[in-house]
């Protein structure tokens, strides 16, 4: 049976007070307040007094509205239907379909059995050579893009949820610009892959607190695709607004904050979100792209920071363009052993060689006179920009390993290249 | 007696206890068809603060709670090795079996299989006169004989009345009976439980650190070693290779048994460790590694609270070995996820926060973490070690937190890991200058003082060439740098992908690094810096090589000798300030 309670205790920020009994840790609340009804969460206990985060916010509530609890915490539907459809962060159509009740599922469940876990071993093709070549993504790894406001990450994402190798693709949207939201919607749809895309989108005019459920949403939903053998990639944008929307939560609740106002378990929270990307043995997976920016550009921040500590690498998205340096696929060892046999080569050689060119151009803005090896430093690094770093360059894998050699062959002799002999006979060919 | 929950925030819950409540007490929260167990972490009155070990989602103000009596314990018996526990010891696979992909909250499992039987050899008759922790008798477990021991919790000195025959038992089989001073009667069996945050202390005395624990990475052995019985830290950023140097120590360092604690991390760093060591055979035994391995697997997604407990249970099983003359290591990964742990605590019952908002007990609580690592001579006069290498995470890669701090203050050796050499790929990244240990090397003291200076000088004048440029750089100068840098690649640096350069034996090391020595102490001839480049290349490149050479093969001393004969070639004296180095041995080349 459903309690009705219409007293308020108190109302601060977007958490409310009720006295209350029979209330359980984590259950559902709907609070209707004459500008609508919102969900409510409960967050503490204690006696009988009720705490509850208002998803819509606290604005506009009244000590004299109704809150009824449900008895049951938050539950998302699952079912193939949601396919194609667009949800805003508490799970209600933002699409103008129909609402969607059946086999409903608990969000933010038991975390996997490490037992039960595998060695990931298939990678993700995503056309992208910064990432296929340099650091490819493997299928149930979790991997966040560190960016800075203004930087295309969300371009990069949609590029990516386009040409993937995945079965679904579910797209959890955190405080998201409007017309970002309007961009994806738009570039899925154009890019016929909306049929096999979920969107969970909190916008930046939502309430704050809505977007807390986003990534729990997103990956519920991506769990049960993922035990019924689909490949899911996630991707979340941008989790600094999740880490804020908590900070601003525990502020409320008047817990000791632990670095730049953010709460004691900010990694636990965004851990227990990224653990979720998983290699089921036997059958799906999830994988997990999530943005985080990084206000001012700072990688010690308190959320690049923590989700630093949990992801298996990163990638840093500087000027348009993933940075070779710092960017790193922990997992890349696991698949780029068996795609071609250049590929480690070209992938570790041609880094290196860019690394030179950074050491020239800085010699060359100091002054300092160019060696005519500085000189074809320079042209390569240009060349390297241009036709592997760009975001715009689109090919395959194997495409891009002899678009490698052709600027091998275009810039350096044989021997400068600095790879293997047997390599060299193979692949590279002389334009010099 | 009722208890009744009155209030949930987060993973901690308050109690309204009639009775008795105990601090560490275990106690079960009854929502629903679970049982949730928790642990008493203050008592105020007539309420007591649980930290629950699971997701506290579903409880509700009135839930019934029962208090066990029993301190938070783990169980210790034969069997433990190779096993693969959740921070409250219940076996991962087998919960995975039970309850498929998902870990089920309210499920716990026994520890040990209490069906298996072990061939019992008693070591002791009736009439004998014991103390808690001494051996009546022991089992095969895999390599070790496994001593069965007078349970630890027992005091003063027992009778042994009654002892079985050598055949097998299950665990739970009574195996002797014995009886105190008090004259009360005890069954002896193969288990018995022990509460984790109390030391093992049934010892007859804690020894100093002197022997060293070798690791087989050149750097750790030779510059920053760590002795069995001692403590490290290995502090670093995110990137910088903490896991993956645990990992490579966990395979090659030379102890009888291995604890990795994984508490706090990715889950995917524990399944590599779980999947390899079935198949990765131990040299020295010819075993699987996970025979003396235990994993004890807290990772990040799972319950915060079993997190803080996980450390406590690893290190308990870690001092129960001990117990039975055998050396043992255990690799906590990491303990600022621990501290975190105790973090969020301290936030839910509205502690004063200290630095960082992390508990004023910090400090103590790593200082008595650290201090149960130990080298300790038994009542049977044999020692046995616990070395504890624990992982930190300190935020933003800055040193100067609390949690790094407090570990500094504690252990014996600082492995301190450097982003910069990460970054350039240089493995293990391990900072040789800023890295400091206070234990005894196998490599004699002012020879490792010499290469260290070599590194202290090269460094300065590469901080010294980054503004005056190379021209600007006397030739001297410009040497001491290469012979730095030559240092570093050939062996500070250790290629953990090759068979032979991953894991390097201590006579090996010596050896090498003799020739090391001859290299950095000479004084050498040449015209000019291309000539003293390209001369240390040279040398540098069939040094790498040397190093992927099999120890005493014929293309290692054909190596050695081409090594020896650059040097030869270049060689007209030693470096005055090496002098002393040389003196009373017979110099070489």
């Amino acid at each position: 049976m459903q309690k009705v309670y219409s007293k308020i205790e108190s109302i601060s920020g977007n958490v409310i007070t009720v006295k209350a009994a029979g209330v359980r840790y984590k259950e559902l609340a709907v609070v209707g307040s004459r500008y609508g009804s919102s969900l409510a969460e409960v967050i503490r206990l204690k006696g009988d007094e009720v705490a509850l985060q208002v998803f819509n916010g606290g604005r506009g509530v009244s000590t004299g509205d109704e809150v009824r609890f449900m008895g049951e915490p938050m539950k998302v539907s699952f079912s193939p239907n949601l396919l194609g459809r667009i949800f805003d962060g508490s799970g209600r159509p933002r699409d103008g379909g129909p609402e969607l009740a059946d086999t409903m599922v608990e969000i933010g469940g038991p975390s996997v059995n490490p037992a039960k876990r595998i060695i990931p071993r298939n990678m993700v093709r995503t056309g992208i050579p910064m990432i296929d070549v340099f650091n490819s993504l493997v299928e149930s790894q979790k991997l966040p893009i560190f960016s800075v406001s203004g930087e295309p990450y969300n371009e990069l994402l949609a590029r990516i949820a386009l040409q993937a190798e995945v079965d679904i693709i579910i797209l959890g949207g955190m405080g998201l610009k409007y017309d970002d939201y309007l961009f994806f919607k738009d570039t899925l749809e154009k890019g016929g892959v909306m049929s096999r895309t979920v969107f969970f989108v909190h916008t930046a005019s939502d309430p704050v607190v809505e977007s807390l459920l986003v990534p729990d949403i997103a990956l519920a939903v991506a769990e049960k695709f993922a035990i019924q053998d689909k490949r899911v990639l996630v991707l979340l944008t941008d989790m600094t607004n999740f880490a804020d929307a908590m900070k601003e939560i525990s502020i409320t609740m008047e817990q000791v904050p632990s670095n730049r106002g953010y709460p004691g378990d900010l990694y636990t929270q965004l851990a227990s979100r990224y653990e979720k990307a998983v290699d089921f043995e036997g059958s799906g997976s999830i994988t997990i792209l999530g943005v985080t920016t990084m206000p001012g550009d700072d990688v010690t921040h308190p959320v690049p920071d923590n989700t630093g500590y949990i992801t298996e690498g990163q990638f840093y998205l500087r000027n348009g363009r993933i940075e070779p340096f710092g960017s790193l696929s922990r997992l890349k060892q696991l698949v780029n052993g068996d795609t071609r046999d250049d590929h480690r080569a070209i992938m570790d050689g041609m880094i290196k060689l860019y690394a030179a060119y950074k050491e020239s151009l800085e010699k060359k803005s100091m002054g300092f006179k160019m060696s005519g090896w500085d000189e074809k430093l320079l042209t390569y690094g240009q060349l390297f920009e241009q036709e592997m770093m760009d975001l715009s360059v689109n090919i395959p894998l194997e495409d891009a390993l002899d678009k490698g050699w052709e600027i091998l062959g275009g810039c350096f002799e044989p021997e400068e290249t600095g790879l293997r002999s047997d390599l060299i006979e193979k692949y590279y060919s002389s334009k010099v | 007696m009722i208890n009744k929950v009155i209030g949930v925030s987060g993973n901690m819950v308050s109690v309204e206890y009639t009775g008795e409540a105990t601090m560490n007490e275990v106690c079960y929260i009854i929502t629903g068809d679970k049982k949730l167990k928790s642990e008493v972490i203050r008592v105020k009155g007539n309420v007591a603060d649980l930290q629950v070990f699971e997701m506290t989602s579903g409880i509700s103000v009135g839930d019934t709670v029962e208090f066990s009596g029993d301190l938070l314990s783990v169980q210790l018996g034969p069997g433990l090795l190779g096993q693969v526990y959740d921070g409250l010891q219940n076996p991962l696979p087998e919960l995975a079996e039970q309850c498929g992909f998902f870990l089920e909250r309210g499920v716990y499992m026994a520890a040990l299989d209490d069906e298996k039987e072990w061939e019992f050899n008693p070591t002791v008759e009736v009439g004998a006169r014991l103390e808690a922790g001494e051996q009546i008798g022991f089992v095969k477990e895999g390599l070790f004989n496994h001593w069965i021991m007078v349970p630890f919790q027992l005091e003063g000195v027992l009778t042994i009345e009654s002892i079985k025959e050598e055949g097998k038992y299950s665990l739970n089989d009574v195996l002797a009976e014995a009886r105190d001073e008090k004259g009360n009667l005890h069954q002896l069996s193969m288990v018995f439980n022990w509460p984790v945050k109390r030391a093992i202390k049934t010892y007859a005395e804690r020894l100093k650190p002197e022997e060293t624990l070798i690791t087989k990475l050149r750097i750790i052995d030779t510059f920053i070693p760590v002795a069995k019985g001692g403590t490290y830290c290995i502090p670093g950023p995110f990137g910088a290779g903490k896991t993956v140097l645990q990992q490579i120590t966990s395979r090659y360092a030379d102890a009888d048994i291995i604890i990795i604690a994984a508490c706090g991390e990715r889950a995917g760093e524990v399944v590599e460790t779980l999947k390899e060591f079935p198949e990765l055979i131990d040299p020295k035994t010819g075993r699987s590694l996970m025979e003396r391995t235990i994993i004890i697997c807290n990772t990040s997604s799972m319950p915060v609270a079993a997190r803080e407990a996980s450390v406590y249970t690893a290190v308990t099983m870690a001092e129960y070995y001990r117990q039975m003359g055998l050396n043992v290591l255990l690799l906590a990964d990491s303990t600022s996820r621990w501290a975190q742990a105790m973090r969020e605590m301290s936030g839910r019952l509205e502690e004063i926060p200290g630095e960082e908002a992390f508990p004023a007990y910090l400090e103590s609580l790593i200082a008595a973490f650290y201090e149960r690592a130990g080298i300790v001579r038994l009542k049977s006069g044999d020692t046995g070690s616990v070395t504890i290498g624990g992982t930190v995470s300190p935020a933003g890669g800055n040193f100067e937190e609390p949690v790094t701090q407090a570990t500094l203050k504690v252990v014996g050796a600082f492995h301190g890991l450097s982003q910069q050499r990460a970054d350039a790929r240089k493995y293990p990244a391990i900072h040789p200058l800023e890295s400091w240990s206070k234990y005894e090397g196998i490599i004699d003291q002012q020879k490792t003082e010499y290469g260290r200076s070599v590194l202290f000088k090269g460094d300065e004048v590469g901080q010294m060439m980054k503004v005056v440029g190379e021209e600007g750089t006397s030739l001297d100068d410009y040497i001491i740098y290469l012979k730095s840098e030559f240092l570093d690649y050939v062996y500070i640096q250790q290629n953990s992908f090759d068979p032979v350069d991953a894991a390097v034996e201590p006579e090996r090391q010596q050896h090498i690094y003799d020739i090391i020595i001859d290299i950095l102490t000479a004084r050498l001839d040449f015209d000019g810096k291309e000539e003293a480049r390209s001369w240390f290349n040279r040398v540098r490149q069939n040094f790498l090589d040397y190093n992927g050479k099999k120890w005493n093969s014929d293309e290692f001393n054909d190596l050695e000798k081409t090594i020896s004969e650059l040097l030869d070639d270049k060689k007209i004296g030693v470096e005055a300030d090496a002098e002393s180095l040389w003196a009373g041995e017979s110099r070489r080349g």
